[in-house]
């Protein structure tokens, strides 16, 4: 399985531990991953407010390099924001011949055009549908047994184009969390808005909502991400979350729980990159804290629990 | 910042027009059965709902719309999208508003889309968003000092984890023909 690999500003960025972990991670699954060469930004949510050519242009160029220069090959994607945004292209650029005309013209300012045959896929469809939970579940050598782990969705990678699961009731990490040897944290929040980047600009807003995911999740040892922006939220502002009413939840890339299952290790994971993995946390999920407490069904507090 | 950037994409009448035109389009068929509404998480701090505003669109009443801010409450979440019995692209829609509101060069469009503006410069100077660089330049636009303070602990934090970086220069200028040719279509569409 080969596929071109684009990993988005973010990854290169603060989400450094998610390209990190996605790239150990797929190539122990024997995926490969080739880079987009001189791949540049999508757009993130950003474009659209300020211009709707370069909303479709920003992402259709690194799809027209994948077209050109890599043989076309699928394209996987692990940030929501970048998925959607190329994922957008075929949708709604191919097949409008006016738009894509356009888009087409601004593409040839810097020499390309794309036709529109690359697929795009995100690493949850990959997983699921490529590579697939047996072999997931293969490659476990440390089981999460006992850990509860909420998956988080978050919006972009179902909405509005539900590829590969259903975007009002996402179930699509929960094989992949069981094959991990994890139980699934029943909530309602998973597939709820993060807030996005309303969190720059109109912060009492995007802070209510995390707060209303993080309570959601108040019994899960461990929310898990696929979406950089999704993942700062939900961590970065769990102080702020906590004065709303809300309560501090350890965040971690799917990519992260899946290496430590591997094996891998946190170092190797990057965990300390995290913010919310404080050094209690780290012991926690090393010490596999929650499997003893829940054998002794004595109800403590997790976050009690001091090494 | 470095470099000559534009600071704005000029204003034309005849993208406000398209803009608009589209727009009615978008919500022409909306039944005004408020599911939109319900749906929209960030809806209790918008002081003209969506339902409203695509009522107002299909009256005519776009400038009520764009005095309100609503419309820059929109995370792009999609929920709206998802569930509208009547399939209307309402986050696109919720675009078009934030680029009609930019293009009436609406104070609330400078305070409200200065984190957009920042992101597309900072894409147009370095091919690739540069966190650092686009917060900074995020401040500048806002010009209250009180802001960037307000983001201190955040910084701090980001750096204890070194996950604050300087511009990655590989890209750098990789758009800028695109920018400018999109810039020409734009306006003179
Ligand atoms: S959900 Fe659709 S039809 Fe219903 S009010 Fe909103 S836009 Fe109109
Ligand atoms: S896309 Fe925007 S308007 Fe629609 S539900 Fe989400 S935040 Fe509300």
């Amino acid at each position: 399985m080969r596929y071109a690999y684009y990993p988005g500003c973010s990854l290169l960025e603060s989400a450094q531990e998610f390209d990190v972990s996605v790239r150990a991670v797929m190539e122990c699954l024997g995926v490969t991953l080739e880079e987009i060469p001189n791949w540049t930004c999508c757009g993130a949510s950003a474009a659209e407010p300020v211009s709707k050519l370069m909303n479709y242009a920003l992402p259709a160029r690194n799809l027209a390099i994948v077209e050109k220069e890599m043989g076309g090959i699928d394209v996987l994607a692990p940030c929501s924001a970048c998925y959607l945004n190329l994922l957008k292209v075929n949708k709604e650029v191919i097949g409008s011949r006016e738009l894509h005309g356009k888009v087409n013209e601004v593409l040839s300012a810097s020499g390309q055009r794309y036709a529109g045959n690359v697929k795009v896929l995100h690493l949850l469809d990959v997983l699921l549908n490529d590579v697939g939970v047996k072999l997931v579940e293969e490659k476990v050598t440390d089981g999460l047994k006992g850990m509860k782990v909420a998956p988080y969705y978050g919006c972009q990678i179902l909405r509005p184009y539900a590829v590969f699961d259903d975007p009002g009731k996402p179930t699509s990490m929960e094989p992949v969390l069981k094959a991990l040897g994890a139980n699934v944290y029943e909530w309602d929040y998973g597939n709820r808005c993060c807030g996005a980047s309303l969190m720059v600009g109109h912060r009492d807003v995007a802070i209510r909502s995390v707060a209303e995911i993080l309570n959601g999740a108040s019994d899960a040892d461990v929310i898990v991400t696929v979406c950089p922006l999704c993942q700062m939220n939900l961590e970065a502002y769990q102080a702020q979350a906590v004065k709303a009413g809300g309560v501090r939840v350890p965040v971690l890339y799917l990519s992260q729980l899946m290496g430590l299952a591997f094996g891998f290790g946190e170092d190797v994971m990057q965990l300390k990159k995290n913010l919310t993995m404080t050094a209690g946390v780290r012991d926690m999920i090393n010490n596999k804290v929650w499997s003893q407490l829940r054998q002794t069904e004595s109800g403590e507090e997790l976050t009690g629990v001091e090494p | 910042m470095s470099g000559v950037i534009k600071q704005t994409w000029s204003p034309a009448t005849d993208e406000y027009q398209s803009t608009l035109i589209e727009l009615k389009d978008m919500v022409s068929a909306c039944m005004q059965c408020g599911t939109c509404t319900a749906s929209c998480p960030n809806g209790f701090a918008m002081d003209v709902t969506p339902r409203r505003m695509w009522r107002m669109i299909q009256f005519g009443m776009l400038d009520q719309i764009l005095e309100s801010r609503a419309f820059w409450y929109c995370s792009s979440c999609y929920m709206c999208t998802l569930r509208c019995p009547r399939g209307l692209k309402l986050t696109s829609a919720m675009g078009a508003l934030k680029r009609l509101s930019r293009l009436d060069g609406s104070w609330a469009a400078k305070k409200n889309g200065a984190f957009y503006e920042a992101f597309m410069d900072n894409v147009e100077v370095y091919g690739r968003a540069q966190e650092l660089s686009l917060m900074n330049r995020y401040f500048l636009k806002r010009k209250n000092p009180a802001l960037p303070l307000s983001f201190i602990p955040l910084g701090m934090k980001l750096m204890g984890k070194g996950k604050l970086h300087i511009p990655n220069r590989t890209q750098r200028g990789r758009l800028k023909a695109m920018f400018a040719k999109a810039r020409e279509m734009e306006i003179s569409s």
